[in-house]
């Protein structure tokens, strides 16, 4: 699956995950998916880790409650979520893999492993198999140059 | 009666309980999934019980997270 997530989206996944290391960060993606099968992600939420962990993370469901109604107002759907992985790569681990119980999300993973070279990838995740999809971050700034 | 599962209009009959919402909607690993009904929690052992009145919003949302092991 193609998908898209704008570049200050992804600034503020960056961001956040920053300001909470060394815990991993999580959050939600909101967005459309468009009818040529493209996923556009247009809204990034930044949750609460209640594991407050290096290790793990689970996202506040009270949280998440009050997410999706705001995805419903703005006309987006729920597409996935994101955390971070303060020293491990952009893939998911064996108890991410577990843990992903909606195939029909998208699982964004940001690594801050390396420290100047943060990577952030979108994963499909069913029967515990994941694939990396096609995510592209849209610099709408260079675009309107 | 009309209630709207998430962020759809849906008509469904009368005194549908939780649980066959979840069954009618296909809710896959249901087990995993929390219910909101008017933005309130649902308690999971009362699923098979608590039935839904005209109007309701329902989402379901699942469970999410992870760990590095």
């Amino acid at each position: 699956m193609r998908i898209t997530i704008r570049k200050n989206d992804y600034e503020k996944i960056l961001a956040h995950s920053l300001k909470e290391r060394p815990n991993e960060a999580c959050g939600l993606i909101a967005g459309i998916d468009r009818e040529d099968g493209t996923r556009e992600i247009r809204f990034v939420y930044l949750l609460t880790n209640t594991d407050a962990s290096n290790e793990h993370f689970t996202l506040d469901p009270k949280e998440q409650l009050l997410a999706v109604k705001d995805m419903r107002q703005n006309g987006w759907k729920p597409l996935g979520n994101w955390h971070s992985h303060p020293e491990s790569p952009s893939r998911p681990s064996e108890e991410d893999k577990r843990l992903a119980y909606d195939r029909t999300a998208s699982y964004l993973i940001l690594s801050l492993m390396e420290e100047d070279h943060p990577v952030l990838n979108s994963f499909h995740v069913e029967n515990g198999e994941s694939e990396k999809e096609d995510l592209t971050v849209l610099d709408e700034t260079a675009e309107k140059q | 009666m009309k209630i709207t599962v998430a962020g759809e209009t849906k008509e469904v009959r009368d005194g549908i309980t939780i649980a066959e919402l979840i069954e009618a909607e296909k809710v896959e690993t249901p087990e995993y999934v929390t219910v909101s009904v008017n933005e309130e929690f649902a308690d999971r052992e009362a699923f098979g019980s608590q039935q839904l009145s005209d109007g309701d919003t329902v989402e379901f949302l699942y469970f999410m997270g992870g760990g590095r092991a």
